[in-house]
């Protein structure tokens, strides 16, 4: 909880030195209490003092890392609970479940598919990010270990849904360097639970029946002295799942309760076990609100298309336009002959405009010049968008590459077609309409 | 120590607007919570979903959609088993054969299609124009009047044209009125203030404040709902209490990971599977924001959502 100011006032020393540049100490800690100055500048803090504040002024939310290297994922550590108030930090990450359940060709069929989805969006890889290696009660450990081998050969970061220590214990000696979560601390067994992580140096993640167990596990592994946790919010049913991931986001955002202030775990796999289009849809609903991990049972290029997607939008920083990469977009099997056309490089514009490019049929080079991420009429404003930014870059890098001198500008920047034709000499400049919607049959009369 | 649960309790709620006649008549709005939260109070009224039909009849190569409407051949047949969808609480019907870049069809054809629709129908029956300002401004009043007590859900009234939308539908005719803006809470509000100053009741208003699909800056569509429910529930601001309705299908299944063929695509697979996932998560996603009614088309995306909405009420 934040502390009040005389709550820290009682911290200071009391002697009204001034060296903190304040008349008296009361008058400090106030200022301490409403973040205005650093606790730090008081030269006379005790120790015990600056920790206990620290620990008071120190984020909602934990930041956690798992997995190593590429397959390294920084979960939590939000701040607000709706995009707008500040912006998201951490993104949902996807897993695909393989279990214990599975007999071996299912299990490597599996192994096989999720590796399959890997492609880029408006810069950035898009693929499966961990592997869940669910352990049943009563299951082989044998054949557990086996199959977390075989998940860890994939290079993902994995994550071991297991309860049973003695199994966790096996299953972390084969994979424990890639920096696992272990997924399976419960009231029940949390003690051994917590050994075995803080051995391995992996993450714990924390179950239970309902919040009452999770939040008194959790404060226990606490008082243990483990702060390294994700918590499973899945529970027994989807609205289970839903209330717990809302309610302990909230609590640790809205009410301070750092007991909750941790990444949370869904797992759709369970709760909507074998129904493909339900685990899609939730995978959907926990990006929006508050999954760090979604773990499903499949995820193929149609779910992933869209997922990713979302995803990539819900994680933008409102502040920060989304960019696509400058450069030259062939569309529809487009040549060095081909049209050209140009326009801005905020995201939004891009994928509308190359979607109606795209819908026309008409062969084109779509030619996207760094306009600071604004759109067509926010950039010509703004001067990123002018017949010197248009002529500069095609100059310097189209001339070379395409024979056509034919380019369609947008129609929201009309006048500057006057302008662009005297810098680029040999260029026939072509005013394309005011939306993207009309382009396709503009395409179509043009190239008639 | 266990947990201690801290409800949020608004002391203002989202309007209840009632569509449809009769025992099949649904309620939209009317929770006092962000969507599903049921842990803070229960949610009044389930969120609703509509089937999507055209004048057009079934213009769709997704074998799934067409074998659903197998046996339909009159708009009044495909309607009639629109309604049969597991899952779907209403039709709604787009004119989009209005359009004048398109077919361009007369305003009479279009209001013939419009009766066959509500003869055959005895769920509750939203209308879409065709999306064209002028043509809209001139269909949709007569919509509304062709419509007389069928309590029917008049989409859309915008800023361009409230004035003669708005009038037919909500105050000549007694129906209720679609307000359409553009992804933007400010928007959306002005719209709201001056169609009740027009004379429209406010509780006879449903908001369709844009959408988009998933990746398509779906960001501007969660944060336009989420601060427009923020306003109407904290702040208690009664311009931006209507409930919202969202046009999911036509957005998902326009947008190139729905359409590219097979033969272009061939690692992303089947058609009909990307424009399912589309459409799903794309609902899914404008649910958890806010909206109390989606749009969808396939007969498989319905069944999910209901299950979905189901499984979370």
């Amino acid at each position: 909880m934040a502390l009040t100011g005389i709550q820290i006032f009682k911290m200071t020393p009391k002697k009204n030195c001034k060296e903190c540049g304040c008349p008296t100490c009361m008058a400090f800690a106030m200022k301490v209490a409403q973040g205005a100055l650093e606790i730090s500048k008081c030269p006379y803090m005790s120790d015990e003092a600056l920790a206990e504040l620290s620990e008071a002024t120190a984020p909602p939310m934990k930041t956690i890392k798992v997995g190593t290297g590429e397959g390294e994922y920084t979960l939590g550590g939000e701040t607000v609970l709706f995009r707008h108030e500040k912006t998201f930090v951490s993104k949902t990450r996807y897993a695909v479940s393989i279990c214990t359940c599975m007999d071996d060709a299912a299990v490597d069929a599996k192994i096989a598919e999720l590796q399959k989805v890997d492609y880029d969006r408006i810069g950035e890889r898009m693929h499966v990010e961990m592997v869940y290696v669910n352990y049943e009660e009563g299951a082989d450990k044998d054949r557990y270990v086996e199959m977390v081998k075989k998940a860890a050969a994939t290079g993902k970061t994995l994550i071991l849904g297991c309860k049973d220590p003695e199994v966790a214990k096996a299953a972390l000696e084969v994979c424990k360097d890639g920096k696992p979560v272990l997924n399976g601390a419960t009231a029940a067994n949390y003690a051994a639970m917590n050994d075995l992580a803080k051995e391995a140096g992996v993450v714990l993640g924390v179950c239970g029946a309902d919040l009452n167990e999770i939040y008194d596990t959790v404060a226990a592994l606490e008082k243990a002295g483990n702060k390294n946790l994700v918590i499973d919010a899945t529970g027994s049913s989807v609205k289970e799942a839903y209330a717990n991931a809302v309610q302990i986001r909230r609590a640790a955002l809205k009410d301070q309760d750092r007991t909750f202030g941790y990444p949370t775990i869904v797992n759709t796999a369970a709760i909507a076990h074998g129904d493909r289009n339900l685990q899609q849809a939730l995978a959907s609903l926990f990006t929006v609100k508050y999954g760090s991990i979604v773990v499903m049972e499949t995820l193929d290029y149609a779910e992933a298309l869209p997922l990713f997607g979302l995803r990539q939008n819900v994680f933008t920083d409102p502040q920060k336009p989304m960019k696509v990469e400058p450069g030259i977009y062939a569309l529809n099997g487009a040549d060095e002959n081909s049209l050209c056309l140009t326009t801005v490089d905020f995201a939004l514009t891009y994928f509308v405009v190359s979607g109606e490019l795209e819908r026309s049929g008409v062969p084109c080079n779509l030619i996207i010049s760094d306009a600071g991420g604004l759109s067509v009429l926010t950039a010509w404003a703004a001067g990123k968008l002018s017949s010197t930014s248009v002529a500069t870059y095609i100059k310097e890098n189209v001339e070379d590459k395409v024979k056509c001198r034919k380019l369609v500008i947008p129609g929201k920047v009309a006048v500057l077609k006057g302008d662009i034709e005297a810098k680029l000499p040999g260029w026939e400049v072509i005013v394309a309409p005011l939306e993207a919607v009309q382009l396709v049959k503009f395409l179509k009369d043009l190239t008639a | 120590m266990p947990f201690n649960q801290k409800p949020q309790k608004f002391n203002a709620s989202i309007n209840t607007v009632e569509i449809g006649c009769g025992d099949k008549a649904i309620k939209l709005g009317g929770e006092c919570t962000f969507p599903f939260y049921t842990f803070d109070a229960p949610m009044e009224n389930a969120p609703k979903i509509g089937v999507e039909v055209s004048d057009l009849g079934i213009a769709s190569n997704i074998p799934g959609i067409q074998k659903f409407y197998e046996g339909a051949s009159t708009i009044g047949e495909i309607a009639k088993k629109a309604e049969t969808m597991e899952g779907a609480d209403f039709v709604c019907l787009r004119l989009e054969g209005g359009d004048p870049n398109g077919e361009d069809k007369s305003i009479d054809e279009l209001i013939e299609v419009v009766k066959e629709v509500a003869e055959a129908v005895t769920c509750p029956l939203v209308v879409e124009g065709c999306k064209n300002v002028e043509k809209d401004t001139e269909l949709l009043p007569k919509v509304a009047e062709v419509l007389q007590g069928k309590n029917a859900l008049v989409m859309s009234a915008r800023e361009e044209n409230y004035k003669a939308v708005g009038a037919a539908a909500g105050l000549a005719y007694n129906q209720k009125v679609g307000a359409e803006s553009a992804v933007d809470i400010n928007l959306a509000k002005q719209l709201n203030v001056v169609m009740t100053q027009l004379g429209v009741n406010g509780q006879d208003i449903v908001m369709n404040v844009g959408s988009a699909a998933v990746g398509y800056g779906f960001e501007y569509v969660v944060s336009t709902m989420d601060r427009i429910k923020g306003a109407a529930l904290s702040q208690n601001d009664n311009m931006l209490q209507m409930p919202i309705i969202t046009a999911v299908a036509d957005e998902a299944w326009s947008v190139k990971e729905a359409m590219a063929t097979e033969e272009d695509m061939p690692e992303w697979g089947p058609l009909e599977e990307r424009g399912i996932s589309m459409e799903v998560q794309t609902a899914a996603a404008v649910l958890a924001s806010g909206s109390d009614a989606v749009i969808l088309k396939h007969p498989q995306s319905v069944a999910t959502i209901s299950k979905m909405i189901k499984e979370l009420m």
